[in-house]
């Protein structure tokens, strides 16, 4: 299977900020009169890149550009970025729901999209109505869907209320119906997006199973998008990993999700230096990978370096220097710390490192809140927001959990038959 | 381009170039000015049908009357029409029987005005869902003017019904040979609306102020169009500029044609139906055209 299915050639898609109806006709006129003499746009500055975090000088950002890959027949590529890195956008333009500004894509084959569950469902038509309005919104013939309709109609579960307008259908049974339609679509190409997961347990399971279905035994292509590196890494063969509109990585699921994993979060700061220290006081934090590089996003089965440089002018006192782990829902998770006077008796500038052990922490974002302090006397320092980090989840036992809470820390218990 | 015969498997991989460039389909910003995908809208025929039964079966779901709304809109229209226009402003619409004159006008009218009304809003009626999926759009409008067609049928029946009443029961009406154009008079009339239609929901997903624009610009094309009257009465050299008003409108000689076929009373000339067909033909070539640049973009502006 080395035949192409999906090739992307030079991707860009320009967005206009702010707000659209001011001003609209005004430049619009310009951007006429600028194509009459044979000029670019004069409202698309080109090279403006899409960080949704800085301000940029133009109201036009280019959600996707220069994006080009491929996906051959039979892959399942993963599509990972952060939130704004341009995966919403790419899947709208290969769905063709909105046409790209610049470059092309080239398909073979029919695609579909999960994403469009129950589009088209007009409330006021029976169950059985809406089956052959949505399959044909879907691009199916009414002989095509007549010939499935039997087996989407058992697929669904709702055979009792075929002929009940679906405004009296309980919101599962919707969902039941409307799925099982998108189910049957059997598309070449098939595209999940991750807002799939808001459904409830058996309704993403049944999604899930469906893809790796469609995937493993019809050789269909599958596009799947998620934050859920752990269900990326199972389902997926490729990945591509995106940042700011442009395509940072292609290639082995593996690496992608490494690579993805070692990209500088902007919501997690990896290092802190204390600009304006007092005569006991903490000079720099910073979280270090077990090769001793800065790194914020952690895998679960991987050690933390915590490292802290203090400065202590009077020895003397018993100072003790401690972290405590804070979790995403400023839960406690535990407390860890080290006197002063086990390391040294002199004054001067110290670095210690604490080692967060592997597989301890369930995959989630955390704070450690840091304090040098004389228990019950003196906070010499406290630092709330120093440094974050994120325990990734890279194929954990629980990422089917993902989104339930199931604990903060991963305690491997021995387990034995009696 | 979506095709009709969909394989159960894919299609087998062979790795020679010609195969590479067996694209079914290719996605890019913009298209040929001309290319109006209408294969694609041929592919998609089954979902213009089915938009026309949803369109049919859901508007009068859970009435007591059902479908009978259809004769009871025109029918008043038609007695109040006869009451302020011709009982108390007087207006003169020559020999015919008030019933059948008005009857014939505000049936074809309603066609044309309705069918407008619905396409000139079907980007921002259907964002959500062209938001979400891709068809070609196209079938929307298409299935709107079709849907408004059935309706127009059941109208003409009712105005076939009174029709015929006054045919057998007096001398004042005098079908003729035009009766023939009435199939492309009504053909005419869809593509005209449907044209219009798209230009103004194309426009609408940018500038919504046309929205506003339409709804009592209907009302008021329906005055420069000789519903309430017959064209007769403004054709004296003393009308000056109201006469070209009403001529400039192609809709004029479409709904003159109209009665003069059924009533043999009125006003009929190659010459009006000519312009009104190059008319037709120019808007609808346009709305297209508006329509699928709109389409492609629409939703980044909607």
């Amino acid at each position: 299977m080395s035949d192409v299915a999906i090739r992307v050639e030079n991707l860009g898609k320009l967005y206009r900020l702010g707000e659209i109806g001011t001003g609209t006709l005004s430049h619009d006129l310009n951007r006429a009169w600028a194509r009459l003499r044979g000029k670019e746009d004069p409202f698309a500055k080109i090279g403006e890149t899409n960080d949704r975090t800085t301000k940029g000088s133009s109201d036009f950002v280019w959600s996707l550009k220069d994006v080009s890959f491929e996906v051959k027949q039979g892959e399942v590529l993963g599509i990972i970025g952060r939130n704004g890195a341009g995966k919403s956008t790419l899947l709208k333009v290969l769905s063709k729901v909105t046409a790209p500004t610049a470059g092309r894509v080239k398909v073979k084959g029919r695609i579909a999209s999960l994403l469009e569950v129950g589009t088209g469902f007009h409330p006021e038509l029976t169950g059985r109505e809406n089956i052959f309005l949505n399959g044909a919104i879907l691009g199916m013939t009414k002989a095509e869907i007549r010939s499935k309709f039997d087996e989407i109609v058992d697929f669904s579960g709702v055979e009792r209320y075929i002929d009940t307008p679906v405004k009296r259908y309980s919101s599962g049974m919707y969902v039941r119906l409307a799925f099982a339609v998108a189910a049957f679509l059997e598309p070449e190409i098939l595209i999940v997006d991750e807002v799939l997961a808001v459904g409830d347990a058996e309704f993403q399971k049944k999604c899930l199973g469906r893809m790796k279905d469609v995937s493993v035994n019809d050789g269909r292509t599958v596009l799947f998008v998620s934050h859920n590196m752990g269900a990326v890494t199972s389902l997926c063969n490729k990945a591509l990993v995106m940042g700011n509109g442009q395509v940072v990585f292609d290639g082995g699921v593996q690496q992608g999700v490494d690579y993805y994993l070692r990209q500088g979060n902007s919501a997690t700061a990896g290092s802190y230096r204390n600009e304006d220290p007092k005569p006991n006081d903490i000079l720099r934090v910073d979280l270090l990978s077990p090769a001793l590089e800065s790194q914020t996003n952690f895998y679960f089965n991987e050690d933390i370096i915590l490292q802290v440089e203090v400065v202590i002018s009077d020895p003397e006192k018993n100072y003790v220097l401690g972290f405590r782990i804070k979790d995403q829902t400023e839960r406690n998770v535990f407390t860890s710390q080290i006197a002063i006077q086990d390391i040294t008796d002199q004054a001067g500038t110290y670095t210690v490192q604490a080692v967060i052990p592997h597989s301890t922490l369930v995959p989630n974002r955390y704070t450690p809140i840091l304090a040098l302090h004389i228990p019950n006397v003196e906070v010499a320092a406290y630092l709330e927001d120093s440094v974050s980090f994120e325990i990734e989840e890279t194929g954990t036992d629980f990422f089917q959990y993902a989104g339930n809470d199931y604990g903060c820390v991963f305690v491997d218990c021995k387990w034995s038959l009696i | 381009m979506q095709t009709l015969h969909v394989p159960q498997t894919p299609p087998v991989a062979s790795p020679t170039a010609a195969s590479e460039d067996h694209w079914t389909e290719v996605i890019q910003p913009r298209t040929r000015l001309l290319d109006l995908g209408l294969r694609q809208v041929w592919n998609y025929r089954d979902l213009v049908m089915l938009f026309v039964r949803r369109d049919f079966v859901s508007t009068y779901k859970q009435t007591v009357l059902g479908p009978i709304w259809f004769f009871i809109q025109p029918l008043l229209t038609t007695i109040m029409f006869m009451v302020v226009f011709n009982g108390i402003a007087k207006i003169p619409i020559g020999d015919a029987p008030p019933l059948v004159f008005y009857l014939a006008g505000i049936t074809i009218w309603n066609y044309f005005a309705q069918a407008l009304t619905s396409t000139s809003t079907v980007f921002t009626a259907n964002a959500a869902i062209f938001g979400k999926v891709y068809f070609p759009r196209l079938t929307m409008p298409l299935s709107i003017v079709l849907s408004n067609l059935v309706r127009f049928g059941i109208q003409l029946a009712l105005f076939l019904v009174v029709w015929l009443f006054y045919l057998f029961t007096t001398d004042k009406v005098h079908p003729n040979a035009y009766l023939l154009l009435m199939p492309a008079l009504v053909v005419l009339m869809g593509l005209l609306a449907l044209g219009l239609g798209m230009i103004f929901s194309a426009l609408t997903t940018k500038y919504r102020d046309l929205a506003m624009l339409l709804t009592f610009g209907v009302q008021l094309l329906m005055y420069a169009t000789p519903v309430i009257y017959p064209l007769a009465n403004i054709t004296g050299e003393a009308d000056g500029w109201k006469k070209w008003l009403i001529l400039a409108n192609p809709l004029t000689s479409i709904v003159e044609t109209f009665r003069y076929g059924f009533l043999g009373e009125g006003t009929f000339n190659w010459m009006y139906l000519g312009y009104s067909t190059a008319a037709t033909i120019g808007i609808l070539l346009v709305g297209t055209i508006v329509f699928n640049k709109v389409e492609k973009s629409f939703t980044d502006t909607v």
